[in-house]
């Protein structure tokens, strides 16, 4: 279990590392494959032109572009405008580019299914085309017009449906939302479609002698106001498409975090619990002449060892799952191919594991080589704390209560390991809870009825993360309460023997965890905003209703009372002669 | 076997206890008829591993018989359920242990107020009922010591005040002077005669003849069986140094 525990964190810890450097590899593979464009110049009409068309100056000025120093090859410009897309029942907005029926030196968008534009027959964006539920041959509208769907096809000058418009498009007719997804026509089709409130645009694709400098090439551009077309390097489109994995590996990097934590709780409670039970072997080493710092070096070092394992298959498993998560989209071409495991990668991860143990394991070992030789062959479990204000307040509680209180001051440690375990799972739930709020939110401007893969994406890792915390934090409160009803067996049976009812023990060994989760889920949940503001970037803080914070304390107590039942009832269910025989022996 | 006189307050008829099956079945009890009166000092004697321990804890309502019938106070233990066997222990027996089996983090007096808290008496009675009871067994100035600053006749002095909280019907003790030395035992016994005197019913299993010898009466088990029964008249109140032997 220690192994388990261990390797859920370092697995999450792998994944976030592996995906760093996986974000830029898919571009890549699809702008060789479609002969992308190094730099994509576009311009809009002027808002004061009262035609509402592009001017003479601005199209100059693109075509001025095609033959600047540095240009070695260009296709375009094209024109471009934005028109109703209806399919399946299904209504969304559509940026349409109309294109040569031949394929262009550069950006030939790379057809996977079907075949080019044709007249009445249009190629839709793959990504867009998955979130319509489109295929080759259906029948689609573009402001009304029947048109069939030619083919299905990749590029590499725009970035996927639904992040086409990047900084967001200003688009005019009501019934278009911002987030339209790319379909291709002919140019004269486009040019039909296009109307006063969607006036044509213009997209220039240009390749430069030195690709490297396309940033450099477009600011030249860009910060020159005398120039009107913007022009956008393929490096930023690129970043664009990363987007996506760049989320993932931040969410990824802070579950390792958290799980890290968890795990320093679990294994903390796992090992306190293991070293009571060796005790009596603890003192037979010290009885053979073992020193304590033999003996707290032999008890580190089986869990130094679990640590090594753990790391290894965490490694291993965080390898082979990474290419899922970095899988570059239907936008995209390729794949992420084999993650990047570095020498400083595996380091992280290792230290990591070994921290996880030392930080959980030392106070234990250190703990047990220093118990009296004689107490430790008599395997006495230690004398609990004792908190004398805690006690009185206890006596004025119902029994369950004041049982659950007591049982909680007898080991303030363990009560410190299970809040801290309850708060950061609750502070890793609400910064998912806000996350999702925010990716809700981005979806509100987006087609009614399609599905955003962005979204979906993100609400899968995020589902992951959550599972994994979850689980953690459950076998973690299992833990702790084994461990509290193992160290508490004899109170129990004294209690029970003076006349306590199992239920009422089974009572108060839950009520100890639910007090504890109580606290960690409030804890939780200030942590959990703090953790979403440290770790968002930018962009408005969508805030979730407040009744999701409130089922999630509720929930949490529930959970944890449920979760701590049987562990609790099975403790309280032993015969009380048998635990107290046991302890007089 | 009833030998004393009025309604019994404790009685068991068949009484039995085993352990394993077929050639492993071990009986600590076996087929035990047995009655206390009120306020009866009953001693229960016999060696180790006898069954004279698992007997305590069967009349008290600890552990379930095998076999047989419990009646405490007019009521079967045998056929009650967990809760109902809990809210017995906690209104009609006290326990006194060998092992004392008091909570290490509480105070003598919290020690002695747990049982009437469990019952449900307010924390102000229950205080100034363990205060009572820790002054009648020589213990007020150290209500607030620990169990581990208290000698062990001292805890056990504690434990016996605990037992007397409720004010059960019976106590029950279980080798009461076995970890104790000889002072500490006298102590003991003089808690316990005090309490024959005040009419308190008392089982007490022991393996010592001499505690045995201040009780009312005396059964010797053997085997998970009695094998004999002495009435000792009157007691041992009064008399009990010279019984033990250390007074002159």
């Amino acid at each position: 279990m220690l192994l388990v525990v261990i390797m859920a964190a370092t697995t999450t810890l792998t994944l976030g590392l592996v995906l760093h450097g996986e974000t830029s590899r898919p571009y890549e593979q699809t702008r060789v494959a479609t002969a992308g464009p190094d730099v994509v110049a576009n311009i809009i009409p002027p808002t004061q032109n009262a035609t509402g068309k592009v001017t003479q100056q601005q199209l100059s000025d693109l075509n001025t572009l095609a033959h600047a120093p540095g240009v070695v090859g260009h296709s375009g410009p094209y024109p471009v405008t934005w028109a109703v897309l209806d399919a399946h029942g299904l209504t969304a907005s559509a940026e349409v580019e109309g294109r040569d029926r031949a394929l262009a030196s550069i950006d030939q968008p790379r057809v996977t299914e079907g075949g080019w534009i044709r007249n009445g027959g249009v190629v839709v964006e793959r990504t867009f085309a998955e979130a319509l539920g489109v295929h080759t041959g259906d029948s689609i509208m573009l402001n009304g017009r029947p048109v069939t769907v030619a083919g299905i096809a990749v590029t590499a000058a725009f970035s996927p449906y639904p992040d086409i418009c990047s900084d967001g498009c200003d688009l005019n007719t009501p019934q278009l939302s911002n987030t339209p997804g790319l379909v291709w026509v002919t140019q004269d089709e486009a040019r039909s479609l296009s109307s006063f409130e969607e006036p044509l645009t213009y997209y220039l694709n240009l390749k430069l002698s030195d690709p490297a400098q396309a940033v450099a090439f477009a600011n030249k551009y860009n910060f020159n106001s005398a120039v009107t077309p913007s022009l956008y390097a393929w490096q930023q489109i690129s970043q664009d498409d990363g987007t996506l994995l760049k989320k993932e590996q931040l969410v990824l990097m802070v579950a390792s975090w958290l799980l890290g934590l968890l795990a320093v709780a679990s294994v903390a409670v796992l090992v306190g619990g293991r070293m009571a039970e060796q005790i009596r072997r603890v003192g037979l080493l010290k009885a053979v002449g073992g020193t304590p710092g033999l003996i707290a070096g032999v008890l580190l070092a089986q869990y130094l060892l679990l640590a090594l394992a753990a790391a290894g298959a965490g490694l291993a498993l965080g390898r082979l799952i990474a290419p899922v998560l970095a899988g570059p989209g239907a936008g995209l071409l390729g794949t992420p191919g084999p993650p990047p495991l570095t020498a400083a990668n595996i380091a992280v991860v290792v230290a990591v594991a070994v921290a996880v143990a030392v930080a959980a394991a030392l106070g234990p070992a250190v703990r047990a080589a220093r118990t009296s030789t004689v107490r430790a062959l008599s395997d006495t479990a230690r004398i609990p704390r004792r908190r004398a204000w805690l006690i009185a307040l206890s006596a004025r509680l119902p029994v369950p209560l004041l049982i659950g209180l007591r049982v909680a001051a007898r080991r303030p440690r363990r009560i410190v390991l299970s809040v801290l375990g309850i708060a950061v799972t609750v502070s890793g739930i609400v910064a998912v809870l806000f996350a999702h709020a925010s990716l809700d939110a981005s979806q509100s401007g987006a087609s009614a009825g399609l599905a955003n893969p962005q979204s979906e994406r993100g609400n899968q890792v995020l589902l992951i993360v959550t599972f994994m915390l979850v689980a953690l934090a459950a076998v973690n409160a299992v833990f702790i309460t084994r461990t509290t009803v193992q160290d508490s067996r004899h109170a129990s049976a004294v209690t029970r023997a003076l006349g306590a009812t199992p239920g009422q023990i089974t009572a108060g060994l839950c009520a100890a965890q639910v007090l504890s989760a109580l606290v960690g889920a409030v804890l939780g949940i200030s942590g959990g905003i703090a953790l979403y503001l440290v770790v968002k970037h930018g962009g408005a803080i969508v805030i979730p209703p407040i009744w999701w914070f409130v089922a999630v304390v509720v929930g949490t107590v529930i959970a944890i009372a449920g979760l701590t039942a049987i562990p609790a009832r099975l403790g309280a269910r032993r015969p009380v002669v048998e635990i107290l025989q046991a302890e007089t022996a | 076997m009833s030998t004393a006189s009025g309604t019994p307050i404790l009685s068991a008829r068949g009484l039995r206890k085993e352990y394993g099956k077929e050639e492993g079945l071990v009986r600590a009890v076996d087929n035990v008829d047995i009655d206390v009166a009120p306020g009866e000092t009953l001693a229960v004697m016999g060696p180790s591993g006898c069954g004279k321990s698992t007997l305590l804890h069967l009349l008290g309502g600890l552990d379930r018989p095998s076999g047989g019938k419990v009646w405490l106070d007019g009521r079967r233990l045998d056929q009650m359920g967990e809760r109902a066997l809990a809210r017995m222990r906690r209104q009609s027996v006290g326990f006194v242990f060998q092992a004392f089996h008091l909570m290490d983090e509480l105070t003598a007096q919290e020690n002695v107020e747990l049982p009437a808290l469990l019952a449900g008496s307010s924390p102000r009675s229950a205080r100034q009922r363990a205060v009572d009871l820790l002054e009648q067994v020589g213990l007020a100035d150290r209500r607030a010591f620990l169990p581990s600053g208290l000698s062990g006749g001292q805890r056990q002095r504690v434990a016996i005040a605990r037992a007397l909280s409720n004010e059960p019907r019976v106590v029950m003790a279980d080798e009461p002077t076995g970890n104790l030395d000889s002072a500490a035992a006298v102590d003991v016994l003089r808690l316990f005669d005090s309490l024959h005197d005040a009419g308190q019913t008392l089982v007490v299993v022991t393996h010592n003849s001499r505690i045995a010898a201040t009780a009312d009466r005396m059964i010797i088990m053997r085997d998970g069986a009695f094998v004999d029964q002495t009435r000792l008249t009157g007691g041992t109140s009064g008399h009990l140094g010279a019984l033990i032997g250390l007074e002159g």
